[in-house]
Formats: C-alpha cells, structure tokens, sequence
C-alpha cells in the first residue's frame, strides 16, 4: 500500500475543488479561456461562437451528461468484452 | 461482501481496487462542461488551420489502414481500439480543477492510447473525439479541428509512444515507462498547443517569445496534471498486465514480458 500513498495524496490535492491554495480566488476557469483565447484575443483574433451553438441554458450540460452516460455505457461494454469477469473456483460443482 | 479474492491476508481491500475506484470516483465527481487544452473556433486564420488540416490527415489516414491491418490479425483488436477511442473521448472531455493554479484542465489520454494501439490509431480516435467535442459539446472547433488532432493526436501521441519505447529499450521497469510516457505525452499535447497558437498569432512579435509565454502560462496547470496523466498512464498499464496480460502482446519494446 506504501507505493499507493503518494499517488493518493497527489491525486486528493489536485482534485479538492474547493480548496484554492494560491493567493488569488480560484475561477475554476479552463485553460483555454485563461490561456488560449486571452492570448488570441491580444493577438487580434478573438474565438467564434460554435457553428452549432449549444452553449443554450442548460443544453450543454445535458449534451455533456448524454456523451459521458454513451461513452461509460460503450466504455463498459468493451471493458466486459476484453476482461470478461474472472470465473470462481468452485463454479460448477 | 467482498468475494474472498478482493481480500488480502490481512483482511484489507487489495491497491488494485482501492486506487482506481478512488480515482474513477474522484474524477467522475466533476460533471461541469469541460474547457482546457482544445484551440477554440475561429481563433487560427484560414491559412494555418488548413495547414494543420494538412498535417493531420497523413496520420488520421496511416492510423486506419493500420486498424484494418491489425484487426485482421488479431481478434480482439477492435474491442481494444473501441475501448481506448471511448476512454480517450471520456477523458478529454473532463475537467481537472487544478488547486494550485485556480483553473481547470484535463489529461489527453493519448500516452497511454499510443501505448495500447500505436500512434496511428491513436490519430483515428482522437480525431473521433475531437470532432465530437467540436461539434455537439462546444470544445474546440471544426476550423481548428485539424490542430487540435496535431497536438492531441500526433504530437501527444508520438511523444507517448517514443517515450515509453526508449524508456523500455533502456532497461526501465513498465511502471517508469509508462509514467513517463503518460507524463511527457501530456506535456507535449500542450506544448504543441503552444507552438501553434505562437505560430499563427505572433504576427510581427517575435514568435520564440510568444512561445514561451504560451507554454509558461500553461504550467501551473499542466505541470501537476502532466504527473497525474503519468500515473493514470502507468495505473491502467499495471492493471492490464495483471488481469490480460495479452492484449499486451503488440505493445513496443517487450510484449507482454
């Protein structure tokens, strides 16, 4: 379990959401916004809207649930396919 | 109850399940839309974004003569790329709140795909996923599509793969490879990020400099996730070679050894 300790810690801190360890207040903002678009938007070419604009109330995060709930259920399937659950010792006794 | 077999002499629940449960139930509980490395519409000119078209698509096409190739000589094969293109779309798409930075980000996934099916078609199902991004999730854009497949697709996978291949030809132990490979796979995602946007948008500043703030700006955020992805990287490794050992078999540099 001693290997698994740092891992563990590592993975507990960058996962606190909530817990904003640098001076300033976190916004949680991606890095595309705080890095990507801010530098184009200095360099002239700010970003468009989306050709198909979900960005509607809450029509992004239901298209969000719906890709992760298809990808989980094709994720799992497969997962089942190649690792198909191990069979008990006394199975069939 | 636990079956017997999840239970170890001393009556502790073996790593194996405690570490990827944490960490699938640590990551799952972000549901927010997630914003990180893909370039936005609009932002490349036209002439940039039909280069990266370019490039990308000798890889994209490489990537699926080998997917027929392969399937015909392994059966599993195709579950094995479905699973990794569903694992890499999944991925991609979740933000990492990165406490030492105040932003979010996410891992690519692409080390450890590069690992499992070669870089080729790790091109394929990155340009799968991002295309989806793009169109039904607001995440990156369809005219700097081929960009993002370059530095997701190409330049993560690439990375992930020559890392993990000379690290092994080296004599380092799978676990080191891998992490590594997860690690500097992640790193170089966004270093190609920063080479394409600098690129592009430098204009008559010099394009080193611009470079450089690009990539420094990413760090704070990349540089913890970049070791996350590493141990995410070598954790799924670790576990394949425990429960299948050989769908390690086309993997570089010492099969399923």
């Amino acid at each position: 379990m001693k290997k698994w300790i740092p891992i563990l810690i590592l993975a507990g801190i960058l996962l606190s959401g909530s817990m904003p360890t640098s001076g300033r207040a976190a916004s949680w903002a991606g890095v595309d916004e705080t890095v990507i678009e801010k530098f184009a938007e200095k360099a002239g070419r700010p970003a468009w809207k989306p050709f198909i604009d979900t960005e509607q109330g809450d029509l992004l995060l239901f298209l969000f649930l719906l890709a992760g709930a298809v990808g989980g259920f094709a994720a799992g399937y497969l997962f089942r396919v190649l690792f198909p659950p191990r069979k008990k010792n006394n199975e069939g006794c | 109850m636990l079956s017997p077999r999840f239970l170890d002499g001393g009556g502790t629940i073996r790593n194996r399940v405690i570490v990827p449960v944490f960490l699938a139930g640590a990551l799952c509980a972000f549901p927010a839309p997630a914003f990180a490395m893909h370039i936005s519409e609009g932002i490349l000119p036209l002439s940039w974004a039909v280069l990266w078209y370019a490039v990308a698509l000798p890889f994209v096409a490489w990537g699926l003569r080998d997917l027929r190739r392969r399937s015909e000589e392994t059966p599993w094969f195709k579950p094995l790329v479905g699973l990794v293109g569903a694992a890499v779309f999944l991925i991609s798409c979740m933000p990492i709140p990165v406490p030492s930075a105040g932003t979010c980000s996410h891992p690519s996934g692409t080390g450890i795909a590069a690992i499992l099916i070669g870089p080729g078609l790790t091109a394929v199902v990155a340009s799968i996923a991002l295309t989806l991004q793009a169109l039904f999730l607001a995440h990156g854009g369809i005219t700097t599509l081929g960009a993002n497949i370059v530095s997701m697709g190409v330049a993560g996978a690439w990375v992930g793969w020559g890392v993990f291949t000379a690290a092994r030809r080296l004599g380092l132990p799978w676990f080191a490879a891998a992490f590594l490979a997860g690690m500097f796979s992640d790193w170089a995602t966004y270093a190609m990020t920063s080479l394409e946007l600098a690129a592009a948008l430098h204009g008559d500043g010099s394009f080193t400099t611009m470079f450089s703030l690009i990539l420094l700006a990413f760090v704070p955020t990349q540089l913890p996730l970049g070791i996350l992805e590493g141990f995410l990287c070598a954790g799924v490794l670790k576990f394949i070679r425990s429960r299948r050992p050989e769908l390690l078999r086309t993997v570089p540099a010492g099969g399923a050894a």
